[in-house]
């Protein structure tokens, strides 16, 4: 697990060459319970940093996914329409939830990296 | 805190509070002309034998539905309830219990919503219904903002044969929510060219059938015109009754149905409660507003019902809910749902038809009354005369001789000059006797 890098509102994300994955931590799955439902963006969607990516609904309430960095929605993890599961069994793996083209590489140097939302867990 | 009326003391306090001197101060902004300054004029109170007869004496000058013979519909229908509907709706177990916020242990009620939407799903010819909304027309507002939400478009198109109040509505729900509405005119002919209407500005389409005016309307081509420009059919009826004959909406390409499920089970309650149906296609029930029961197993294995879907503010979705419809018509929808148990399948298709062959006998009765046209080329149990008068006064001159004949068009589109169209409805409660009398009255009244 290298590369990976986190925000405060537990959404991770991993280069892979010019495009990073984005899903949500083991944490965030753990708190929110067994998820029922992904509402992903559409393929093209431009989401600014901080700006709503997807929501997930678990048995408990609907959580808001916010973009951890500004870019375009390339693709979407079409799986978890079947199996939102998915995200709860391997948030980092399976579970993720859409590929975005980053916009503006820089912002991913002020998120955390996994030491460091290691830490800021322990804060919580 | 307990009722008391206002002592001087309290009077002064308030006043005070306001700081103004005494009562005159507080209305002296109002011009004089607008107060009254002497006692009202209202009789001294009377005892409760009294006033009992004073309302029966009221009450009286009523012609109710069922005293007369009855021709009134245009979106609320007298039918015949079996008494047994209302017995059981009256089980305290159904009748007290309101929307169930820990739903696993009200058993009896999510079963109940599970053949609702069943039976609503079936009618509609759709894959998946929700648990009632209010009625037919809010419903319908509720399916063009879910046509919003799919499509990302604002704007819906109304036909002219959609029900005029549900129009309103529709406008109203659009106003609050900015979206837009392009409206065709009251369309009496059922020639109104949707389709080249069409583009790919419009969320929805909104087409009634039967429509308002009682005309029977193919979907179809409609259907395929929205999906050529990204749009969604949403198919609007206000007799349910009518899907026990005809082709049901989904079967012609609809992509939401709603309607109103008063004409079963349901009595005409003077303007409601009614409850509202609304169905849609699997791959939209994300977007449904309301709710839906489901079946599931509990930890035993046995069959269960649930909520399921909760789309609305007060449970999963909270902020984040589809509409903010926040309960259901749950008993009209059990009186529903106990109803067509009752009628099974063919027990509908066999009231149906006894409908329409009422309507049919009616309208050939008045096909040959001079001076009256019969507008409609076809027609479920509703169709649409032409008067040599103006209607509403017609239908006051024949109430008067003890027929309610039906509604005027121009008390439901009172600018539109169509004040010599008369909308009528026949039931299975109609009798030969009643035609008889509504064609005589008819005659005599002209």
């Amino acid at each position: 697990m290298t590369g990976l890098r986190f925000t405060k509102d537990h959404e991770y994300l991993r280069i892979e060459g010019d495009t990073a994955v984005v899903g949500i931590t083991d944490f965030a799955q753990q708190q929110l319970g067994d998820i029922v439902f992904v509402d992903l963006p559409k393929v093209g969607k431009k989401v600014t940093k901080g700006s709503e990516l997807a929501v997930i609904e678990s048995v408990k309430a609907a959580s808001e996914v916010y973009a951890p960095v500004t870019g375009e929605v390339i693709e979407v993890n079409a799986e978890l329409g079947e199996k939102p599961a998915l995200v709860n069994e391997s948030p980092l793996d399976g579970g993720w939830l859409v590929k975005l083209r980053v916009a503006t590489p820089d912002e991913t140097a002020s998120l955390m990296d996994e030491d460091g939302y290691a830490s800021f867990l322990k804060t919580l | 805190m307990r009722y008391h009326p206002l002592s001087d003391v309290d009077r002064k306090a308030m006043l005070a509070t306001i700081g103004v001197q005494d009562s005159a101060a507080l209305y002296a902004p109002a011009p004089a002309s607008t107060l009254i300054d002497a006692p009202l004029d209202l009789p001294r109170h009377k005892s409760e034998i009294e006033v009992e007869r004073a309302l029966r004496k009221l009450a009286a000058r009523n012609v109710a539905a069922g005293s007369v013979p009855f021709f009134i519909g245009a979106g609320a229908y007298r039918h015949h309830v079996p008494a047994t509907v209302d017995h059981l709706i009256q089980r305290s177990e159904f009748l007290t219990s309101y929307t169930p916020y820990q739903p696993e242990i009200s058993q009896g009620t999510l079963q109940t919503l599970f053949e609702f939407q069943t039976q609503v799903a079936l009618l509609t010819g759709m894959e998946v219904a929700n648990a009632s909304m209010y009625d037919g027309s809010t419903g319908t507002a509720e399916a063009v903002l879910m046509a919003h939400r799919l499509t990302g478009r604002r704007k819906a198109l109304l036909s002219g044969g959609l029900h005029p109040q549900y129009a309103e509505v529709v406008r109203t729900i659009s106003r609050l929510a900015e979206d837009s509405v392009a409206d065709m005119p009251p369309d009496v002919d059922c020639v109104e060219d949707l389709i080249a209407r069409i583009d790919d500005t419009l969320s929805c389409v909104v087409v009634q059938t039967p429509d308002f005016f009682g005309h029977l309307r193919d979907l179809t081509p409609i259907a395929d015109a929205c999906h050529r420009h990204g749009a969604l059919l949403v198919a609007v009826f206000t007799e349910a009754v009518s899907l026990g004959l005809l082709t049901p909406p989904g079967a012609m390409g609809a992509d939401i149905v709603v309607g109103e499920g008063q004409s079963i089970g349901n009595t005409l309650n003077f303007g409601g409660p009614y409850v509202g149906l609304f169905a849609t296609r699997q791959e939209f029930v994300r977007q449904m507003p309301g709710r839906v029961a489901g079946e599931s197993v509990d930890a035993d294995g046995r069959r269960a019902f649930v909520l399921t879907l909760s789309t609305r503010e007060q449970h999963i979705r909270r902020d984040k809910a589809t509409s903010n419809i926040c309960t259901n018509s749950g008993l009209c929808a059990l009186a529903f749902t106990i109803h067509l148990t009752l009628l099974g399948e063919a027990g509908l298709t066999r009231l149906a038809r006894l409908n329409h062959a009422n309507a049919v006998a009616l309208a050939d009765m008045l096909a040959q009354a001079p001076g009256i046209e019969v507008l409609n080329q076809s027609f479920f149990n509703e169709f649409t005369l032409r008067l040599p008068c103006d209607a509403a006064a017609l239908v006051e001159r024949m109430a008067a001789k003890g027929v309610l004949a039906g509604v005027p068009v121009s008390r439901l589109l009172p600018d539109a000059g169509l004040d010599d169209l008369l909308v009528v409805a026949s039931t299975e409660t109609n009798t030969p006797q009643d035609r008889a009398a509504f064609v005589s009255a008819l005659k005599e009244s002209l």
